[in-house]
Formats: C-alpha cells, structure tokens, sequence
C-alpha cells in the first residue's frame, strides 16, 4: 500500500516589538521573573488592553512579503482557558478577522520549487511561563512573556513530507529576519511551531485523522519529529488500527511523540470578540508607508547579487540566504572592492565552518572588520592564499584580530626576491634527480620544486614569485 | 449646621463662605454614616485618609470644582492602597495598586472620597441581595430593598449621607436604585466615561455615572468624570460639553416619544398615575409627546440575559485563586485550587451567571445564542435610530413598581425583569436618567428619559426643568421613626 503524508503547520513568530501587544512594558528578553509586566500583564481587575499598532505594522510587513490579503480592518477575539500563567483566564487573539488573510511562499528542496499557500497569519498574545522544577512541590509563574506579541502563521496542508516542513520553516525564518519584524533567535523561543501530521493513501480525496505536535523550536526536531510521527501513524494504519485526533507532544530525549490530550478532553476555547478593543483600522496611508518600507527580500537579492557581481546562482543564493551574510557581502565587497574574492571566501571556507559547527554568521565571532582585513591581506600579498585558510580557522576560534595575528605568528609573506633564490637554488641543489628528469621534458615535475620551496618557507612564499624565480632557475 | 441632604451646590457654598470648615464637613459625614450604619450602604469606610485631605484643604484653600465635596465610591473601581470587593467574597482581600480614572478625575478635582459603597456581587443583581457584605436597606422603608446594584451608593444619598456617589450601570444599576430610593443617576452615552480600573461585569455594557439628589448635582459631577481616556480604547474621543450649562433652557417644543410597544396597562394602577402625572407635567412645560415604535423592543431582557452573561463568564475567569484575591486553603492540585477558590469565592447569583454565559458561547450553541443575540441588539439600536428621527428623547417609567421587600422575590427571572425598562439603553449604548416623579405608598418612583448618542445635555437640560417645577426630587425619608 502507498500511503501519502499530509502536513500543515501553526507558526508562531515572536514580533520585535519594543512593548507588548497590549500594555506599555518592555518584551526584552531573560529579566528576572515578573518585573516586565504592568497592570495590563498582570490581569488586575479594571486593567484594560490597547493596541500597540507596532505590532500590526509587523505583520503587514509579513502580509505584503507573502503577496497576502491585508485586512484593513481587523478584529480581536477572547480564547478562554484556564492556566496559571494566562492571567486574564483568556488569550486575546484574531479568530474571525486576522489582519493577513491568504499568502503564500515558495520554499527550496534540493533545488526544486515549490509554492505553498498560507491560510493566514493572525496576531496574537503570549502567555506566561510556568516554572515547575524550582520551589518544591508548587509552581512558579513568571508573566515577563505574557503579552509579547506573536504572529501566528498558519499553512495550508499542502506539505508533503518532514524535509519539507523543515524548508518551510526556514523559509518563514529567513522572511520574518529579512522583514526585520523579528530576531529569529529560535533558542529564546522567538520561532516555535505547531506541526499537524496525518497519512492518506495515495488514491484518497479525504484527509486522514490528523495529530497536532505542539511546540517545536529547532529545525532539526521538526524534522525528527514529523518522521517519527509518520512512522508511527502508518504503522497504527497497517495494523488495521486508526489514528486518534489529539496532540502530541515531542520528547527530543526519547525521540518519540507523546499523548498530551485526545479531542474529546480539549478545551472548548467559547471565542467570541473581544469587547474591550474596537476593531483595529489601518488606513490607506499606513499602508502605503509600510509598503514604501519594505526591505529587499531573499529573492530579490538573488538576482541582484547575480546581475551586480557576476555570481553564480548558488552562490548567489548562499549570500543572500540570511540578512546577516548578505550584509556581510556587500559590506565587505565594497570595502575590499573585490566582491569575487569576498563571495568565493564566503561560499567556501566560512560557509564549510558555519556548517560545520552549525550556527549562522551572526553568532560566529567573524566580524565585518576582521574579514575585510582577511581579504585585504590576500590582496595585497601580504599572506598566501593558503596562510589565509589557517589563518581563519584561527579567527573563526579566538575572534583575534587578523593583523595581530599575522604579526604574532609571523606570518608575513616573503617578498624578499633574494632570500627566495637562495631557498629555491638549495632546493635544486639538493634534489638532482627531479632537475635531470624534468630537463629531460617532465615539466609536470615543476610542482615538486614549488611544493619544496613551500615547505622550506613555511607558506610564506609568494607563489607567483616562487614560480617565476624557479623557471629563471631550472632553465 | 446640618449637612444631611445637603446637594452639592449647597455644600460647596457653604465651604465658600466657611459656614463649616472642610475638616467638619468631613467630621459630619463619617458622623452620618455611624448615624445610619443599619443601612448597610459601605463596605470599606476611607476615614483617616479623607480627614487628612480635608485638613489640608483647611489650610490651603484650592479653587478645584469640587474641592471638599465628601463622596462615596461604589465599590466596582478600584481605588489605590483602598480595599476593593466588587461586593464579592473572591475580593474580599484585594487591595488595588493604582485608581480608575473616574476616582483620579474626581479625586483631582477636589472630591474627598469617603468610603466604598456597598452593591449586588460583581453588579449582579437589581436588590443589592446579592452581596457578600450583606444587604442594603432603603432609607424608605426598613425592610425594603435600595435597589440595585448601586444600592450602596442610591442608599448612601438618599439618606442624606453625602451629596453624591459614583454608580455604574450594565442593564440599569444606577437607574433603578436611583429611581427605588428616590434620588437622581444618569448612565451616559457608552464611551463617554473611562472603564479604566471599572471592574468588568460586561464590557459592552458598563457604564459609569453619577448618583446625587439632583440634576444638576449629576450635571457638575459629569463634568468631572467625563473624559477621553487613551487606557481604554472603546472610551469616545468625543468633545466634552459644560454639563451645566444649558439646564435652565426652555424645554417648549421639545418632542417626547412614548413606547408603543411598553403595555403600561399591565403594571399597578398607581405607578400608571404617576406616570401619566409626568406626562401631563411635561405637557404644561410646552413638551409634545409623540407615540414611537420600538419593535424588537420585547427582546431586550432575553438579548441581555444572553450577552451579559456571555461577557462576565469570561471578564470573572481572572478572579482564579492565583494572583490576587482569595484562594482556598490547602489546594490538593491546580484543579482543586481553581474550583475551591471559585466555588468559595463566588455567590449564587454569579455562578448563575458564568454558568448562562459559558453555555451560550460553548461550541454548537454560539450561533443559537450569543450570534443571534448581538444581531438582535442591532435590530434594537436600529429601532432607536428610527425613533430619534422623529422625537427629541423618549420617556418610560424607570422601573416596574417602587421598592420591594427583601427576599420577596426569590425567582431569579423575575427579578431579571426588573431591568425591563432599562436595559434597551445598555444595549443600545444611548444615555439615561432616572428622575423622582412621584410616590406610590410613600415609596418613591422614578421616571425614565432616554436620550439619543451623545445628547446628555439635552436629556439633563429636560430632566432639571421637571426638578425646576416640581419637588419630588427634594423630599427625604424619614428615618429616625425606624432607626
């Protein structure tokens, strides 16, 4: 039997907002448990929300870069549940009429495109956060987080499989930190999402039972996640057995999802429209100022870093895969006036490092300063090109400054024609066989000198030096 | 000098011309209040602050509005380093950090707040029952009830105790206990006064305003507690007008529009003459009354039996045991401290309520009740509109009858049709005064006016034109007999 994976998923971006989305505190990250909250947060009674239109100018941002609907006029609505940290017993949220209606973005998956739509994205408060491993025996509640504004992203189930969740995903990421309407710091929670997982056969026009994967925040458990889930459910399928509707919970210890609560014992939320707030109205002339606002996106970079710099297309979609490399690119290109060196040295060393301790460019210690001062060195033969490579290894551990270090560790290239005719004739001194037999026409022996020359110096020679002196010398 | 019955007016003159000083006024207002303490109309008494501010003021004299004027609190705002209960037991402890901007905008005009007024728990209710903090009595009659549920505070003026009090009206709670203890209250345009720090029942509905002996008492006081409040969005950023200012205008011409579908036939044949009595005394001030249509009119009580429920049901889900307020004792569980705090917390009258109204929002019967109950509310307001096309105001008894006896009416759908004449204003967000008309066996009984959106002036300018001419309004119980 063929069975067909059907996913769908609930993306929760956590807006940038100085203040929250309904009081006047900060929603500054990691201060000590509830000192960012004010009356609003806090659920007193007789406290009443207003509407920070911050908030709203973010999400159209997301809206327009999704070629979505915008609703100019836009409603909240209360999600009622009990839970320590929702002070106010309901969540304000958008039910009815989200201010992004219908968008979609196109995602990669080894290198094919796909289009996939996204039903809207409303906006939201957070909650607070419940801390059960500190006092013994009773739970803490912190409400910094409550209020912070969110922006609920939610995709049609048009995802086929984990890997493409996981582009999805990304690609979410990569928009919301071009939009600049949030940090993408997915360890602080600032992207979590919700993964909706059901299995079909292939010739089925109905959906199968779905299960909901609650709150995953790193590209690789969503990934772990979804196939588990897949695995799991055909198996219960094949068995003759159905899927329940419920969510789940993923355990990235065990590997495995888990039951939080079946269909049957979920909250009925009773939404109806938030009475406190107005409907919220955003008038022609925000958006138009908004629109006039709008960044250039990863797409757009693409192409204008092929059509400026001559760049290859994968190239050119390695330096405009983040805000921060991109940055980086073009900082660097125009103080080094050298955008082929600054784009291949980007391509390949950095982008092998970034891999290979998995980490983006903005939280490596790499700065804009250091690497220009890399590529200047190389251009000015101040080192090799080999010098460089371990020289950056060097930089990408300790963060030192390039200059001292090549000061330190003396690694100067020799400029000096005089000292390299005295290596290169003891080196052809001392190896009278390979001189015989590249005069006899064995010129692909020629590298064995350089090679040599080379390794006497250390890497310091010039190689073009190197080349032209030994060709003097051999004849 | 007595101070008891005093209006505003009266008393600020008096303070003008240091007849009394403002730490004596005070004096003899804490004084009253012992003086009628069976009435039951405080919860919280304010006393050494207050005399505090009124010595200050004896020393340096301000030119507020309102400078001295004792004035009592209902205790639904909240009022800071001040106990505040809502009338509940789940509140019984909390003390507020900050103030409504209705006690900042009358407290910074002067005003000395002497106490929390005692009300129906969470507003819920029409006989002021319904309190943790026990009932209310009418100044009127012993066992009778003040209405509610700004009972405290309609109890509190009535009695002569202070000029005025803050109220606060969702289906008529300023209205009806102002008409039951015979004195004046006018619930404004919805929006016109800030619900900042307003403890909510039902947000679409609460209302502010003020409850005094007069007109134009309720008229000064408006001009203080109006204001556009950027802290609460639905608040009107409308301009505010100088209440007082056209009160004396002539009211001839004026068109009243009567309630065709309102059968007065069915209510006691002494509340129909003291009905009629107004009518035939606005009439020989020059006002035509004009029969207006109202259709849905009859769908008021049931629309706001669903929406307010709707709303409260969610606005109380904060009052958990967690934060503030009363929490059960030893909690085995999260669920445990959530349905003891409530279920200890909360009284009868409010389970009620949150039980109705998370029944008409749950999934499969929101589109039977809480849809079709604001589509309905449309249709009233709608009706409104249609009726202010042809008439200036429209004039309705306030309530069905005068004061009642305590624990006589023990059917919650009977009481509920209390609000009947009332309650189309709230949902309607128009304004409303309740104005003393008469007495039926010397138990007084107000008269309804309902203004169109925004047109208080008008509706205080017709209203203090019958005060001018008559004198219902300036008659005081008499309260030594029973006490």
């Amino acid at each position: 039997m063929s069975w067909e994976t059907v996913i769908g998923l609930e993306v929760h971006v956590q807006l940038s907002t100085k203040t929250k989305l309904f009081s006047g505190a900060s929603t500054g990250f990691g201060a000590e448990p509830n000192t960012q909250v004010d009356l609003v947060d806090l659920g007193l009674p007789g406290a009443l929300p207003v509407v920070n239109k911050e908030a709203f100018y973010k999400a159209i941002r997301f809206g327009l870069a999704t070629k979505a609907e915008i609703n100019q006029v836009s409603m909240f609505d209360r999600k009622n549940y009990f839970y320590p940290d929702l002070p106010k017993g309901y969540q304000i949220t958008q039910m009815e009429k989200p201010i992004v209606g219908m968008g979609s973005i196109t995602i990669d998956v080894d290198g094919k495109e796909k289009l996939i739509n996204i039903t809207r994205a409303h906006l939201e408060e957070d909650a607070g956060k419940s801390i059960h491993d500190l006092f013994d025996g009773e739970t803490g509640v912190d409400l910094n987080r409550a209020g912070t504004p969110l922006l609920e992203i939610v995709s049609e189930p048009e995802i086929s499989n984990a890997k493409e969740a996981v582009a999805y995903f990304k690609a979410i990421h990569q928009l919301v930190t071009f939009l600049d309407i949030c940090d993408g710091n997915m360890a602080q929670g600032s992207m979590r999402c919700d993964v909706n997982v059901s299995i079909k056969k292939a010739e089925d026009k109905e959906l199968g039972t779905r299960a909901e994967i609650k709150n995953i925040n790193s590209f690789k458990f969503i990934e772990k996640a979804i196939n588990f889930e897949i695995a799991r459910q055909i198996k219960l399928l094949e068995k003759g057995e159905s899927v329940v509707q419920e969510t789940r919970l993923y355990d990235s210890i065990k590997n495995e999802t888990r039951s939080m609560r079946s269909k049957e014992a979920a909250n009925d939320y009773r939404y109806f429209p938030e009475p406190d707030l107005l409907p919220v109205v955003i008038l022609d002339k925000e958006l138009e100022e908004i629109i006039e606002g709008l960044p250039e996106l990863p797409k757009e970079k693409e192409k204008r870093f092929i059509d400026e710099h001559n760049l290859e297309v994968s190239e050119a979609r390695i330096l405009s895969s983040s805000k921060a490399m991109a940055e980086l690119f073009e900082k660097a290109s125009e103080k080094t006036k050298d955008s082929n060196l600054v784009a291949k040295w980007l391509v390949g060393d950095i982008s092998a490092l970034l891999n290979k301790d998995n980490i983006s460019i903005e939280e490596s210690k790499l700065s804009l300063e250091n690497f220009v001062k890399l590529i200047e060195r190389i251009t000015d033969n101040t080192i090799s090109g080999k010098i460089a490579k371990s020289l950056l290894e060097d930089v990408w551990e300790t963060g030192n400054d390039v200059d001292n270090l090549i000061q330190e560790k003396g690694l100067v290239q020799i400029q000096d024609e005089s000292v390299l005719e005295e290596i290169a004739t003891k080196v052809i001194q001392s190896n009278e066989d390979q001189v015989a037999a590249y005069k006899s026409g064995k010129d692909r022996i020629f590298g064995f000198f350089v090679g040599q020359v080379m390794k006497e110096t250390q890497g310091k020679a010039n190689p073009k030096s190197v080349n032209d002196i030994l060709k003097k010398l051999l004849g | 000098m007595s101070i008891q019955f005093k209006t505003i007016k009266e008393l600020s003159l008096m303070l003008e011309k240091k007849d009394i000083s403002n730490h004596e006024l005070i004096e003899e207002t804490f004084n009253l209040v012992e003086k009628y303490d069976k009435l039951n109309a405080f919860i919280t008494l304010n006393k050494e602050k207050a005399l505090e501010k009124a010595k200050a003021l004896d020393n340096k004299s301000s030119d507020l509005a309102l400078s001295g004027i004792p004035i009592a609190q209902k205790d639904l705002f909240v009022t800071k380093n001040l106990r505040t209960t809502c009338g509940s037991n789940i509140l019984s402890n909390f003390i507020p950090p900050y103030s409504a901007t209705v006690i900042e905008n009358l407290e910074s005009s002067g005003c000395i707040s002497i106490g929390k007024t005692n009300m129906d728990e969470f507003a819920m209710g029409s006989s002021n029952e319904t309190s943790f903090f026990g009932k209310v009595n009418n100044p009127w009659g012993a066992n009778l009830v003040p209405g509610g549920s700004s009972g405290g505070s309609a109890a509190a003026v009535a009695a002569g105790i202070v000029p005025a009090a803050t109220g606060t009206d969702t289906g008529g709670s300023i209205r009806q206990p102002a008409s039951l203890c015979g004195i004046t209250g006018i619930k404004p345009t919805y929006g016109r006064i800030s619900r900042w720090g307003m403890i909510a029942f039902a947000s679409s509905l609460d209302q502010a305003g003020p409850m005094a002996r007069t007109v134009e008492d309720c008229a000064i006081l408006m001009n203080q507690m109006c204001s556009h409040d950027s802290k609460d969005t639905t608040s009107l950023d409308e301009a505010i007008p100088d209440f007082t200012k056209n009160l004396d205008k002539e009211i001839k011409g004026k068109k009243i529009g009567i309630v065709k579908e309102f059968d007065l036939s069915k209510l006691d044949k002494n509340v129909v003459k003291v009905f009629e009595e107004s009518k035939k005394h606005y009439e020989s001030l020059g006002v035509e009354f004009i029969e207006v249509s109202l259709p849905n009119i009859s769908l008021s009580v049931p629309t706001y039996y669903v929406v307010a429920p709707a709303e409260c049901s969610s606005n109380l889900s904060r009052f958990d045991g967690v934060k503030y307020g009363k929490r059960c004792e030893n909690p085995k569980d999260l669920e445990d401290l959530y349905i003891r705090s409530r279920s200890e917390g909360f009284g009868d009258e409010v389970k009620r309520r949150i039980l109705i109204g998370a029944y008409v929002l749950s999934a499969g019967f929101y589109d039977a009740y809480y849809k079709k109950a604001q589509q309905v509310r449309r249709l009233i307001k709608n009706d409104f509109d249609d009726a202010f096309k042809k008439v200036d105001l429209i004039m309705t008894p306030t309530t069905r009858g005068p004061a009642f006896e305590a624990g006589s009416m023990s059917d919650p759908i009977e009481m509920y049709l209390e609000d009947l004449f009332t309650v189309p204003a709230n949902l309607a967000g128009l304004p409303g005064i309740s104005i003393p008309s008469g007495y039926v066996d010397n138990k007084p009984l107000g008269l309804q006016l309902i203004g169109n959106s925004l047109q208080e002036e008008q509706l205080l300018n017709v209203a203090h034109n019958f005060q001018k001419t008559t004198d219902w309004h300036l008659k005081t119980p008499d309260m030594e007999i029973k006490s």
